[in-house]
């Protein structure tokens, strides 16, 4: 009898390493730490090693903290959703509870850590990130409005501005510059995953503008924000975190996210059925790709101090 | 029934407590490494003390 109540506590209540780890959504972190670091390097004031280390380290921290807490208040749509299903908290590994008290203690350390090795001013952006990620996006938009993607994506959009601010102390239109890229990157990205995970949305009652206005109007909303996304991609190749490497790679990936977009925006939903959402797919994972090549693109301008003086 | 000495239990938990510790650790050494540049770098000041204080 007691062996019994014992193995079944066991099971319940204790989490390994790795799923509180799961819980900070770690794939997430990786883009914060790639784009928090470009803006780090991409700034024109040199940065310890160390501090930039350990700055980037608690933004890290910082976005695991809002994973964490993202979690918890969304366990009840994850358990619905395939896409999230297996999450700790819907998998019954990590409890709500536990989440809640991750989140808010890794986002206070980071917070007070990141005011510490850099400064407060990107402390304090780090911390209105949490802020909107949580109570604006999760907490309030994300259940109520389709233009939900939209306005929660400036809360991924905010790493790079953060690495600058690390590095500078203050925030100029090249932090905005990569801000924006991101912003204006993150509806086209989500609305075509929304396209190809037909029921997830509708199941959890998210209201995806595939479920409030239908995914004709979505297509349309695609090539609408790609067309604004290229403008401004490629208009940042003349500012002075682009150049000539940044222009090469931002014409390429722009040709052909702009391609993709067409496809999509031609395409009816009969076509994509009949073939399991091939150019929706496509589509979404070249989008990974744009976003990564572009801060890549980025960092080599920064790196290359060959490129700047060409273009100078 | 017996309980057994070493449940799966006990393996998560000490795969859970090695990580924590070593995560503290880390964490240690970073604050000393962070500590020691910023006092060595050329911009840092020593708090004044004012005489008769």
């Amino acid at each position: 009898m007691t062996d019994v109540s014992y193995q079944h506590q066991a099971q319940e209540g204790e989490a390994s390493l790795g799923d509180y780890f799961a819980l900070m959504k770690p794939r997430v972190m990786q883009l914060v730490v790639f784009t928090a670091l470009v803006g780090l390097l991409a700034a024109p004031v040199a940065v310890h090693p160390v501090i930039a280390f350990a700055s980037i380290l608690f933004v890290a921290i910082g976005a695991g903290a809002s994973g964490a807490l993202n979690m918890w208040w969304d366990a009840d749509i994850d358990g619905v959703m395939k896409r999230t299903v297996k999450r700790p908290i819907p998998a019954g590994k990590v409890t709500p509870d536990e989440a809640k008290v991750l989140g808010f203690a890794l986002a206070g350390l980071s917070v007070m850590m990141l005011a510490l090795s850099a400064n407060l001013l990107a402390a304090g952006l780090l911390a209105f990130t949490i802020f909107f990620y949580i109570a604006i996006y999760s907490m309030w938009l994300k259940r109520l409005t389709p233009q939900n993607i939209v306005i929660g994506g400036a809360a991924g959009a905010f790493p790079p501005v953060i690495g600058w601010v690390i590095a500078t102390g203050t925030m100029s239109v090249e932090a905005w510059l990569m801000f924006a890229l991101i912003f204006m990157w993150t509806p086209p990205h989500f609305w075509a995953l929304a396209l190809f995970m037909r029921s997830d949305y509708d199941d959890a009652g998210v209201p995806m503008l595939t479920v409030t206005h239908g995914r004709k109007s979505t297509r349309v909303h695609i090539l609408v924000y790609t067309v604004l996304l290229v403008a401004l991609a490629v208009g940042t190749a003349f500012t002075s975190i682009g150049g000539p490497v940044y222009l090469l790679a931002a014409l390429v990936l722009n040709a052909l996210f702009l391609k993709g977009a067409y496809h999509i925006w031609k395409r009816d939903e009969a076509q994509s059925e009949a073939d399991d959402y091939k150019v929706e797919k496509s589509f979404f994972r070249l989008s990974l790709w744009y976003l990564f090549l572009h801060f890549g693109a980025i960092l080599a301008e920064a790196l290359l101090p060959a490129a700047w003086g060409i273009w100078a | 029934m017996t309980i057994r000495a070493e449940h799966e239990i006990h393996q998560r938990r000490k795969g859970r407590n090695i990580g924590v510790g070593l995560m503290l650790g880390a964490f240690v050494v970073l604050v000393l490494a962070l500590t020691f540049v910023k006092i060595t770098s050329g911009d840092f000041e020593m708090p004044r003390i004012e005489e008769g204080q």
